[in-house]
């Protein structure tokens, strides 16, 4: 068997991925490939890096069995990686602790981010402050209304946040103001992306620094589970909690990995969140080449979820190589499953999952009930879900 | 001999650099295009930049957005922008045409579709955002066969090494982006720009033009006197935002002549 190397050196995974970007971020991103792949082997880097997730971040994070669950379902087994329990309430935090401190390697005072739910906002403000590094995060307005409590946070943590009022005020419009401010202060600022998007080294990195997730369920899962998962579940927006349990994974070839996508109101009805499941046409947006929700002439189109988080046209290039190639599978679960797997975690097993996470959780326990005893599935719980309470207490007619 | 090629050398002889005008295709509105680019020609335009309305412009700063976000509320999109251009077409055969747009929208409808379009739409060159010269070698290839120039983006931050390798790949002329940002930003620094162009120069026989952060006449006299062309984007674009609908022609009239008699009194 081939060992599983991608992407190339120019950050393809076959016909995705790549770097299409303005020539103005041709040196930026040329610079941070050039440390990045200085510092991801050093000895010195690596060490503060897993010190910083032991001590900061409360790493490794158990994997849990969730029995109540398992017999709710009745069927496979159902375990879960509680990356809710990482300082900050999310898987994000991972990959922003490796960004931040390749900022710091770079010499460069200000980060920015992007963010959706909030949670990469929180996390790289998080990061921010402790290093003592300016930081600055661009959120669509839509998502400032949506997750206020996680804006309050990143101001409590000294963060700017700048609402961001173009196109469908939502992920992608942040991400590209935040493309706009790099190109602005590139000399000053390092862009922390927070998820396997944008253009090559981010996908590569993101995934790299995430994929501690996995490395431990490696570890873990023979220990509390006497075996490896014959399944391994997590949601996708872009797609990094997903490709950071699913990475360590590729190379083992009887595990099968799904990516649940955000179905929104209905894969039928268009509105939704899910370009891999929907099989949206390949384009090219935020630097890379990916499966893309766009219209015939390649606008791209508004998204629609219930979290935040997933709410995203594109899906990180590796996710497409990996439907494409048949190493992975991609599903959707709809706004009512998903609120409905939420509330049920809740109240089964006493964890609030984030909304992006509810996702991955209906799906797998739809997928239980069609699996035997021995079998052992594996969910990536990738968020804590006290962000969502508003959003979950508007829509069952609640003011908080 | 491309009609950009041509211009450029007129231009030359007479010591003069050239006025590159940039505009939305569908901003205000689909019947105004034509007519606005006519505008543009009878004062002074020596070739003419239409912008692809996208949903996405990550290099454009406010203005230009916001003109995209129009065009697209119009459903203008890069089908009618080439629509619009074969309509200029009809009258005007001579002026250099450069659509400048991102890739999405060239690659949802189909690259040789674009390229068959655009040339029976006699557009001149292209400018292509977000394709940088590594991941776009069989889009060139293909725009060359077609004798339509591809121009790429220089920047500050462009190294020699990277400077010589999109000149290998550009044709038309060298864009360079004037400073470190989106479109419409901060004032630009002239003895910068001067030098990085005539750096440009050492590697390239390429005409540079220069745009991102030319604002007013002052600005335009200054860069026309350092390179061959000036490329003003932004400012136009915010004269039609600002302009009240019946006022739009004659207000980029005015600009347009400010700009030109700025340049024309430069000695290159
Ligand atoms: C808890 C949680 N899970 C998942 C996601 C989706 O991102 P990704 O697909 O990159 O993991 C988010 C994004 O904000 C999140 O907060």
């Amino acid at each position: 068997m081939q060992p599983y190397n991608l992407p190339d050196e120019f950050g393809h995974f076959g016909q995705f991925g790549g770097t299409f970007v303005a020539e103005t971020l041709i040196e930026a991103l040329d610079e941070l490939k050039e440390m990045y792949s200085k510092y991801k082997d050093d000895p010195e880097f690596v060490a503060e890096f897993h010190s910083d997730l032991k001590h900061f971040v409360g790493r490794p994070s158990p994997i849990y069995f969730a029995e109540r669950l398992t017999k709710q379902a009745g069927g496979a087994k159902i375990y879960l990686k509680r990356e809710d329990l990482n300082h900050t309430g999310a898987h994000k935090v991972n990959n922003t602790v490796g960004q931040a401190l390749l900022a710091k390697r770079m010499g460069k005072p200000r980060v920015i981010a992007e963010t959706g739910a909030g949670q990469h906002g929180v996390a790289t403000a998080t990061i921010a402050a402790r290093l003592g590094l300016e930081c600055v995060v661009y959120m669509g307005s839509e998502d400032v209304k949506r997750q206020s409590p996680n804006v309050y946070r990143m101001k409590l943590l000294g963060a700017t946040v700048v609402p961001v009022e173009s196109g469908s005020k939502t992920l992608k419009d942040a991400l590209n103001e935040a493309l706009r401010d790099w190109v602005t202060n590139v000399s000053n600022t390092f862009y922390i992306i927070g998820t396997v998007a944008g253009p090559h080294p981010y996908p590569m990195m993101v995934r790299d620094f995430n994929s501690v997730v996995g490395r431990e369920c490696l570890d873990q899962m023979p220990e509390i589970a006497n075996k490896q998962p014959d399944v391994v579940i997590a949601c996708v927006g872009g797609g990094s909690n997903a490709m950071g349990i699913f990475y360590p994974y590729i190379e083992h070839k009887n595990v099968k990995l799904i990516g649940v996508e955000a179905a929104g109101e209905g894969i039928e009805t268009g509105k939704h969140a899910a370009p891999l499941t929907s099989e949206s046409k390949i384009g090219v947006l935020h630097g890379n080449r990916t499966y893309l929700m766009q219209n015939s002439e390649g606008q791209i189109i508004e998204t629609h979820s219930v979290s935040a988080g997933l709410d995203y046209p594109g899906v990180g290039p590796e996710h497409s190589w990996l439907k494409d190639s048949g190493r992975a599978s991609y599903v959707a679960i709809k706004d009512d499953e998903a609120l409905e797997a939420f509330h049920n975690l809740c109240q089964v097993e006493g964890i609030i999952p984030a909304l992006e996470t509810s996702h991955a959780l209906a799906y797998a326990q739809k997928l239980a009930a069609d699996m035997s005893p021995e079998e052992v599935i594996l969910v990536n719980l990738s968020g804590r879900g006290d962000k969502d309470i508003n959003t979950v207490a508007n829509i069952s007619g609640i003011s908080l | 001999m491309s009609k950009i090629k041509i211009t450029f050398e007129k231009l030359k002889e007479l010591n003069k650099s050239a006025l590159i005008p940039f505009i939305t295709a569908g901003d205000p509105s689909p019947t105004e295009t034509v007519s606005l680019m006519n505008t543009l020609v009878e004062n002074g335009a020596d070739m003419i930049e239409l912008g692809i309305p996208f949903s996405d412009p990550m290099a454009d700063g406010p203005v230009i957005q916001r003109a995209s976000e129009r065009a697209l509320k119009n459903k203008v999109g890069i089908k009618d922008t080439i629509k619009l251009a074969k309509d200029f077409r009809k009258k005007n055969k001579e002026t250099p045409l450069i659509l400048m747009g991102y890739a999405n929208p060239i690659e949802a409808i189909g690259v040789e579709n674009f390229i068959s379009l655009i040339k029976e739409a006699q557009i001149d060159g292209v400018i292509t955002v977000d394709y940088p010269p590594e991941e776009s070698k069989e889009f060139v290839k293909k725009l060359n066969k077609e004798k339509i120039d591809s121009i790429f983006l220089i920047s500050p931050t462009t190294e020699d090494e990277r400077i010589k390798l999109i000149a290998k790949q550009a044709s038309g002329f060298l864009y360079y982006v004037s400073l470190k940002g989106v479109t419409g930003a901060a004032n630009i620094d002239i003895e910068q720009v001067s030098k990085n162009v005539k750096n440009i120069q050492k590697y390239s026989e390429l005409p540079v033009a220069v745009g991102f952060g030319v604002r007013d006449p002052k600005t335009a006299k200054a860069v026309s006197e350092i390179s061959d062309g000036v490329v003003i984007g932004s400012r136009i674009v915010r004269e039609i935002e600002e302009s009240d609908e019946i006022e739009i022609i004659s207000n980029v009239k005015k600009l347009m002549h400010s700009m030109k008699t700025a340049i024309d009194s430069s000695s290159v």
